[in-house]
């Protein structure tokens, strides 16, 4: 597979060919996936898997951020948090989400969330689907480095388990910042980086095009990841993920959570902090 | 050589004068003109050519203009803490090389054997005016100081050695952010430090972070931002994104002191900004606050 310009759907191109095999698919192939529009969204999965979903807004400081969906929901007669990085697939969406790039405040809320969670005893699940925190003037007087660093410091002693699933583009800090999680797994096709494939060729070779290259060297797809032990498991993809038809995908990953639920309520909050402090320590 | 700084004193001589202004430095990447290592510098912001000797009698600050020059691990160690208290740790940690990066270790060599450091930071334990305490110092000259690896590994393990010890932390941060070598592995080291950071706070003890120009990056959105007291050098460039990176995302120039230190203490990000001089005065004021004793004389 050739790359492709990024405006044209990956997917349906994909779905025209017939033969694809799925391990021929290039690291750039898999980018280019990752960021397609047809992908589903954090949404789209929220209301797929749970049955239920109450959403909850605000930092409680300064606003509430687009770019950040979080509530309580419902899965198999359980209560979860779930919070989720979340992208917009027209202009109007695009200017309430800033096209799934978090301002300190959607961080704050996912925190405030999140130590919610922690007080009511629900299990945290994120999903995570951003290019990057947002590098704007404002995000920058509101503390974005702040905002992510108090992130990775209160996730990391939560006393309840936290699952992250990265189901598009993880990006940088701003990823990480959502995914300080006894368990991260990623969907086949998404992608989880330091920069950007695009940063990483302009950095190293001063050409911002060669993004190809760039992601065959970055080892920043979910197989790559998963024998690196960053990533604990790898949900397959036998099609591209894609909105219209999700139908066996969110089956699949449905069945998972709940798999994962039932193994963390065999273990005291107090471990499932300590399992997540030893699973970072390793790095 | 020798003969080289001579002639440089006959042309400089005269240019020497021992008046320090409060004027601040503007432009601090203007000047290029490399002067080797000795008895005398060249001031970047004013160009003057001031004798080494009085530069770090001063703090490293510019006698004629005021100008603070960019202070590498070692003379930040030596200017910070009492004579020959310094222990230094973790020396020869092995760094991971996960992308197989061309030439990644060969860079590392050259860095290695010009900077005099092992890594992009020095970690340990001294004294700062008889108070024991924990310090690390990151280094700007070592690839931009960008967190690989063995930056995070030394960095928790400061924080693990202070909390089994009993200790405060103090680290002057100064960083690019992320190293890109190493790739998802360099990311995940800002989880790593930071929950390090978040032990060593639950155990009741102090960290004092102190930045120092320039902290961006994965270091700014981790253990720099996490300090009981946020400390910043004058004029020091902090921020997540790098100025260029938010220029390019906005189409537009950003406005003077823009990400300066001083317009984080404003925005409410770091409690105060401390000049040179007032460096080991100011730790030592807030080791004795925090409840710490003198273990002996300065
Ligand atoms: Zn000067």
């Amino acid at each position: 597979m050739a790359g492709k310009s990024q405006k044209e759907s990956v997917a349906d191109e994909l779905f025209n060919v017939e033969f694809v095999d799925r391990d021929e698919l290039t690291p750039w192939d898999r980018v280019l996936l990752a960021r397609d529009k047809e992908r589903p969204y954090a949404l789209d999965y929220i209301n797929g898997i749970f049955d239920e979903f109450m959403e909850l807004h605000g930092d409680r400081a300064f606003g509430d951020d687009g770019a950040i969906v979080g509530g309580i929901a419902s899965i198999d007669g359980k209560y979860v948090t779930v919070i989720g990085q979340q992208k917009g697939r027209s202009i109007k969406q695009n200017i309430k989400r800033n096209f799934g790039m978090p301002s300190p405040e959607g961080y704050r809320k996912a925190i405030r969330l999140m130590k919610q969670a922690e007080k009511f005893h629900r299990p945290i699940i994120c999903f995570v689907d951003t290019p990057g925190a947002f590098c704007g003037m404002e995000a920058e007087e509101r503390g974005q480095g702040q905002a992510i660093a108090n992130n990775l410091y209160e996730m990391s002693s939560l006393e309840t388990p936290v699952l992250s699933i990265v189901i598009g583009e993880g990006g940088s800090g701003g990823a990480l910042a959502m995914a300080v999680a006894n368990e991260v797994w990623m969907l086949e096709n998404s992608m989880y980086s330091v920069l950007s494939p695009e940063g990483f060729a302009s950095i190293l070779w001063k050409d911002g095009d060669r993004t190809a290259q760039a992601a065959e060297m970055m080892k920043c797809t979910s197989k790559e990841l998963e024998k690196l032990q960053i990533v604990d498991k790898v949900i397959d993809e036998p099609k591209p993920a894609d909105v219209k038809d999700m139908e066996s995908l969110n089956f699949v990953l449905k069945q998972e959570i709940i798999n994962f639920l039932k193994r963390y309520e065999k273990i005291t909050p107090k471990q499932a902090a300590e399992e997540r402090y030893e699973r970072f320590r390793r790095f | 050589m020798l003969k080289e700084n001579f002639k440089k004193t006959q042309t400089a001589s005269k240019g020497i004068k021992r008046v320090r202004t409060s004027k601040p430095a503007k432009d601090k990447n203007s000047d290029k003109i490399h002067i080797p290592d000795g008895l005398f510098k060249k001031c970047p912001n004013c160009n003057e050519i001031v004798f080494v000797e009085d530069v770090v009698d001063n703090s490293h600050i510019c006698p004629v203009c005021g100008y603070y020059f960019k202070l590498m691990a070692r003379a930040r160690i030596s200017m910070v803490v009492d004579k020959g208290s310094f222990e230094e740790w973790d020396t020869n940690l092995l760094t991971e090389d996960p992308l197989c990066f061309p030439g990644y270790y060969k860079k590392l060599e050259k860095v290695q054997s010009v900077t005099d450091l092992d890594e992009a930071v020095i970690t340990g334990k001294c004294t700062i005016r008889g108070y024991e305490t924990c310090i690390g110092v990151m280094s700007s000259d070592f690839l931009m100081g960008s967190m690989g690896s063995v930056v995070g590994e030394k960095i928790t393990r400061l924080f693990e050695k202070a909390t089994d010890k009993n200790l405060p932390v103090i680290l002057f941060c100064c960083s690019g952010g992320a190293r890109m070598q190493e790739g998802t592995i360099s990311l995940m080291q800002m989880a790593k430090t930071s929950q390090a950071v978040k032990r060593h706070s639950e155990a009741g003890l102090l960290y004092i972070s102190f930045l120092t120009d320039p902290t961006t990056g994965g270091v700014t959105a981790s253990f720099a931002m996490l300090g009981d007291v946020i400390l910043a050098e004058p004029e020091a460039l902090i921020g997540f994104a790098g100025p260029r990176v938010i220029e390019q995302t906005i189409k537009q120039k950003l406005p003077e002191g823009f990400q300066r230190a001083e317009f984080l203490v404003k925005h409410g990000f770091v409690d105060r900004i401390v000049k040179r001089k007032g460096i080991r005065k100011s730790l030592a004021y807030l080791l004795a606050s925090a409840g710490y004793n003198k273990k002996g004389d300065e």
